[in-house]
């Protein structure tokens, strides 16, 4: 049981090519750490220099107070699940689970209860005998996991586990890991690029970008209190309405309608204001907070319609709102009025991305 | 802060320690031996001398220069290395166009195609020496029966018949070498380039000219070169099948080297026609490579 | 796979595509015949009697056959002996070069090690060398060390020879090997010597069939170190015993057994090139295109 820490890693394959430029994080026991990320973004480099795979260009890993920045990976006590499953393929399922610990001399005995603990977790007792070229994707996904499990280690690291297989599949696989994990009481780092995944099987998040952390969070605060924009545009679907506005005095300036800015030091000539379909209704009586507009295109989503609104007063540049209304309401062709509740509203710096808050801002890692 | 590199460090230690054994075999069975030939070749060691070496400087080459049995053995070796090459390749595109192509019992025919490359030459050498013999040979009898000739041709026995025969019989061995060469060439070349072709208007001949040749080019080059360096030190085929006769006529580079050494015992001097003929060697290589990398980089290869 | 467009588009005629197969057809058979013949005349030769090999013109099927050559092989000649040491030597050199190629070939295709590409550019050169460059070099070496008429006298050098091919096709097969396996045994704990003989070797086993196939093909058939090293008759591989085989008088020339011995010596290997001639195609392809 120990604490995983990450201190500036950087890895520097060329001068341009710069993969991780400095992500710092700790994991604690029992917390389950996601690397979410679009592609590129550099979480998979993190998670191999955690796991020993690749050689930090700058910084530290530390595990418990052991600096393990250059240990062997075979001599970290950590265990991972890869994305391809890597089974070995002329070993059966049995040898595949025992390898990590015939190697580490495991007596005889220990490793038959092991796997049979595991494999009973898992649903693997019939296919032991089997080799992985035998097995359905979605056994060979959990042989692999098993593999891990089996290794009793200190760090789990996962690798895109579940991008392999197909949707239903996933659903099912992600609620299995999520309980599986559970009772594991050491610290876990997940990749994923989907953000579901992220939400729904961590404790924290990590949002990645560029070889940067750009929000470090539980999963509720990343969404609702997005950090910058980008962490606004990954996170949640529908993505978030993001317009960039023209600022007077302490009004944005949306079509014909004028949103009014909270107590900001100082105003700024532009802005981005964001909200989420979700948060964007049609204007009831009290809502002070609306806009105007023509509904042009309507998805249905089956549980919602994703209605798609072009805001009036804004022909000079177009701006539309997309809002996630339930399916019996409706509207009428010429005009729709929509309310934007000021607590759901999310307002980003121009330049630098960041979110601005009234009385103090929060740094964006 | 830069960190050591560990890891990679041992890595590096691993790859050389994997590597050692066979560079050290490699440096010892093929680098010495070319090393010694440099520094043999500067002293005079033969009956001459009681086997014992006496420096003697650039004598032995000199003494090449004067050489005409060594010039005429240079000639021969050429000669004999162009004609095989060319028919080599010629035949051996021929071959590999039919061989790409799917037809009933392909693998049969692929099988019988490889069999004259992975036969021991030597053996080979004794069935054409047979097939080529003036009195009993299949190939007088064929001419004759053709009525191509009145008599039975002296094939072995007659200086240019026998390097004639020579050239087939290297050409039917080493054919299927050059044809799976450029089989594979041929098979790296996407059909869609030859489809998108057809559909222009071009004949089977254009699409060849325009397509095949000048993709194929980089392996054509590099079978040359192959070739080119193996056919230098032909020895096994000329050795069995004519010995280097007749009266010396088709005595090759390496055969004028062997019995330099192994008749003459004229160790000095062999271990000069070998640099002589390494140095050959690597210039036609390079060459060909420069060559190669020429038309690599005017097609912006894949 | 690339289809040549003979005749196979759906726009020619019948007619053209008549005449494009009996080209192709035509041509199928030119290469059959024109490898086989010469091999078959042998094995013709070898059956006749020495009359009607001698006869003229030429008996193409002859009347009559005998394995009196066959048999004069074995008796009079230690053919036995021949075909123990060509097969001892090539399997031994065969052995000994996937030993150390396998490594070798491993360490240049995933451990990246300093000079790596000079190292490649080396072994590549040295495939061209041929061997009379080399066997006066080795000879005085042999001879200083006394192991004339010794099998390590071939059987290093042979290993030698074969270790570039070992090497450079090992490496195009080690290239295409998934990187994950072998991230997956460094977390479980493998070290590299490890991994590549409990995980990687058992999943390269066809390409070790194949490179061993080859070079056991190149150590069968070597001559001129085994001419220059073996002089003692028991000891000879097959190629030299063949062609040193002399008549019952000085000036007759065994045409019959010369004819038998080829085939004796040449048949493992068309036993071999037979079954494995996908794999040899294989081989050479992947040796040849990373030249």
């Amino acid at each position: 049981m120990a604490k995983l820490e990450l201190k500036n890693l950087n890895k520097t394959y060329t001068p341009k090519v710069i993969p991780v430029k400095d992500i710092s994080l700790t994991v604690d026991d029992n917390q389950f750490l996601s690397l979410l990320g679009p592609s590129g973004c550099g979480k998979s480099t993190t998670l191999r220099m955690i796991a020993g795979l690749e050689e930090p260009t700058h910084g530290r890993i530390l595990l418990g107070n052991e600096d393990i920045t250059f240990k062997r990976p075979g001599d970290r006590n950590m265990a991972m699940v890869f994305q391809s499953y890597a089974l070995y393929p002329h070993m059966t399922v049995y040898e595949n689970l025992a390898s990590g610990l015939k190697l580490k001399k495991t007596p005889h005995a220990e490793i038959q209860h092991r796997v049979k603990e595991v494999s009973q977790l898992l649903g693997l007792e019939d296919l032991l005998h089997r080799k992985p070229g035998q097995l359905s994707g979605g056994q060979r996904q959990r042989v692999a996991v098993g593999r891990a499990l089996v290794r009793r280690a200190q760090v789990y690291l996962l690798d895109e586990p579940l991008s392999n297989l197909d949707a239903l599949l996933r659903e099912r696989v992600r609620a299995d890991i999520k309980q599986i994990f559970a009772t594991q009481k050491v610290p876990v780092v997940y990749v994923t690029h989907d953000q579901t995944e992220a939400m729904t099987l961590s404790t924290k998040v990590a949002v990645l970008n560029n070889g940067y952390v750009q929000q470090l969070d539980s999963p509720a605060r990343i969404y609702n209190h997005p950090a910058n924009l980008f962490v606004a545009g990954f996170v949640g679907s529908p993505q978030m309405n993001l317009l960039t506005l023209p600022c007077q005095t302490n009004y944005a300036v949306l079509g014909d309608s004028k949103i009014p800015l909270p107590d900001f030091p100082t105003v700024p000539p532009q802005i981005v204001l964001g909200i989420r379909p979700e948060n964007v209704r049609i204007a009831q009586p009290e809502d002070q907070q609306t806009i105007r507009g023509q509904v042009y295109l309507v998805e249905n989503l089956g549980m919602h319609n994703l209605v798609s609104v072009r805001v009036t007063g804004s022909d000079a540049a177009p701006l539309s709102v997309r809002a996630l209304l339930p399916p019996d309401q409706s509207w009428s062709d010429e005009e729709i009025t929509l309310a934007l509740p000021p607590q759901n509203v999310h307002w980003f710096d121009v330049h630098s991305g960041d979110a601005l808050h009234s009385t103090h801002s929060y740094p964006a890692s | 802060m830069t960190n050591l590199q560990t890891i990679r460090h041992r890595e590096q230690q691993t790859a050389w320690i994997f590597l050692l054994p066979a560079l050290l075999l490699l440096l010892f069975v093929f680098g010495y031996p070319i090393a010694r030939a440099f520094w043999l070749s500067l002293f005079t060691q033969n009956l001459g001398t009681q086997l014992q070496p006496v420096f003697s400087g650039l004598d032995n080459y000199l003494r090449m220069a004067g050489d005409g049995r060594f010039w005429q053995s240079f000639w021969t070796t050429i000669i004999l290395t162009i004609s095989t090459v060319s028919l080599e390749i010629l035949l051996g595109l021929g071959i590999a166009l039919v061989l790409n192509q799917q037809f009933f019992c392909r693998g049969v025919v692929r099988t019988i195609a490889i069999l004259p490359w992975a036969l021991p030459t030597a053996l080979i050498a004794l069935a054409w020496a047979w097939i080529f013999n003036d009195q009993f040979g299949v190939a007088n009898d064929i001419l004759l029966r053709l009525g191509l000739i009145k008599t039975g041709i002296n094939w072995l026995g007659e200086p240019t018949l026998a390097l004639i025969a020579l050239i087939f019989a290297d050409v039917w061995k080493t054919t299927p070498f050059v044809s799976i060469l450029l089989l594979a060439g041929l098979q790296s070349i996407s059909s869609d380039l030859y489809e998108a072709h057809a559909i222009d208007g071009a004949t089977s001949w254009q699409s060849f000219y325009k397509i095949t040749l000048p993709l194929l080019m980089p392996q054509i080059l590099i079978a040359i070169l192959f070739r080119f360096a193996q056919a230098f030190g032909v020895f096994d085929l000329v050795a069995v099948m004519t010995g280097g006769g007749p009266g010396g006529a088709t005595e090759v580079v390496s055969l004028y080297i062997y019995s330099t050494v192994m008749r003459y015992l004229d160790f000095g001097y062999g271990s000069a026609l070998v640099v002589v003929t390494f140095l050959l060697l690597i210039a036609g290589v390079a060459i060909a490579s420069f060559l190669l990398n020429k038309s690599r980089l005017s097609k912006g290869n894949t | 796979m690339t289809v040549i467009p003979s005749g196979n588009l759906q726009t020619t005629t019948p007619a053209k595509n008549y005449g494009t197969n009996i080209l192709r057809w035509g041509a199928i058979a030119f290469v059959v015949i024109f490898c086989l013949a010469p091999v078959m005349w042998q094995v013709l030769t070898s059956f006749k009697v020495n009359q009607d090999i001698a006869a003229v013109p030429t008996i193409y099927f002859p009347g009559r056959i005998t394995l009196n050559h066959y048999i004069e092989l074995f008796n009079r000649r230690p053919f036995w002996r021949y075909i123990f040491n060509s097969a001892f030597v090539s399997i031994v050199s065969t052995a000994f070069s996937l030993a150390l190629g396998a490594p070798a070939a491993y360490a240049l295709a995933r451990l990246r090690p300093w000079g790596g590409r000079v190292i490649l550019a080396g072994i590549l050169i040295v495939t061209l060398f041929p061997g009379i460059l080399l066997f006066l070099g080795l000879l005085e070496i042999i001879q200083r060390l006394h192991l004339g008429n010794n099998y390590l006298s071939l059987i290093i050098p042979y290993t030698a020879i074969n270790l570039p091919l070992t090497i450079l096709v090992l490496r195009s097969f080690f290239e295409q090997l998934p990187k994950d396996l072998e991230d997956a045994a460094r977390v479980d704990g493998y070290n590299t010597l490890q991994m590549l003989v409990q995980i990687l070797l058992p999943m390269t086993i066809p390409a070790l069939v194949t490179t061993g196939i080859l070079t056991f093909i190149f150590a069968w058939n070597e001559f001129i170190f085994a001419l220059t090293f073996i002089t003692r008759e028991e000891m000879k591989t097959i190629p030299v015993g063949a062609a040193q085989l002399g008549g019952a008088s000085g000036f007759e020339i065994p045409y019959g057994p010369i004819a038998a011995a080829t085939i004796v010596g040449t048949l493992p290997l068309v036993v071999l090139v037979l079954f494995f001639q996908r794999k040899i195609i294989q081989g050479l392809s992947a040796g040849a295109v990373k030249g």
